[in-house]
């Protein structure tokens, strides 16, 4: 089976859409691929009992998270035919209106990067350990649950 | 058996700690709850789940000297 190597998934920080841009434009080199999917998930500023949330705190346990985050990529080259695949999450503050996930599939055919891509963000949601301190205007907090 | 227990999110704030070091003669999952129970009751109320080796746990499975994960809600991405 091809090698697929690990690389470092957390960023701290929001993740800028300078950096979004930059990945993209690396890609240009691999003529093999045909069709690119990309998903971005963005803090929201949900209210809850009448108070709105300014900024999310990640954290994660990082060991299994890693761990996570390899076995979902190593699915995903094995059920898809994917060319390359770029997972990065947030950890530390991130505040409404940014990113906190970039997901990027790349593959010589369009119709696998749709059905890669959901399945790497579900997958994400689902089991890897990330969690999230929803931080209010008024500096009160909620933990965030994944719906 | 010689525990190492993290806690993350909502739980480090019950337990008023990241991490702590915890002698323990249970050897299940099920009997390392009865004593985190004992010690902070308020966890009865969370809902979490424990990982050992980087892998979640049933109740009845058992554990091994080391560290030892209560994990909440994922709330990725």
């Amino acid at each position: 089976m091809k090698e697929h190597k690990h690389k470092d998934v957390f960023k701290q920080g929001a993740i800028t859409p300078v950096f979004i841009g930059d990945c993209i434009a690396k890609h240009q080199s691999k003529t093999t691929v045909g069709a690119h999917n990309i998903f971005l998930g963005q803090v929201r500023a949900d209210k809850i009992d009448g108070k709105t949330v300014s900024t999310i705190e990640y954290t994660a346990y990082d060991d299994m998270a890693n761990k996570k985050f390899n076995a979902i990529r190593e699915a995903a080259f094995t059920k898809f035919n994917l060319t390359c695949m770029h997972i990065y999450h947030s950890l530390g503050k991130v505040r409404i209106g940014e990113i906190c996930l970039f997901v990027f599939v790349s593959s010589p055919r369009r119709k696998e990067v749709f059905e890669a891509l959901e399945f790497v963000v579900e997958e994400i949601k689902a089991t890897v350990p990330v969690f999230g301190k929803e931080i209010f205007e008024d500096t009160s907090h909620r933990w965030k649950v994944n719906s | 058996m010689q525990l190492k227990i993290k806690y993350f999110g909502m739980l480090a704030e019950v337990a008023q700690c990241r991490e702590e070091d915890l002698h323990c003669n249970e050897v299940t999952v099920y009997g390392l709850l009865k004593v985190l129970y004992g010690k902070y009751p308020k966890l009865k109320e969370k809902n979490f789940q424990i990982a050992q080796n980087n892998e979640l746990l049933s109740p009845k499975a058992k554990l091994t000297t080391g560290e030892i994960a209560l994990l909440p809600p994922f709330a990725g991405g």
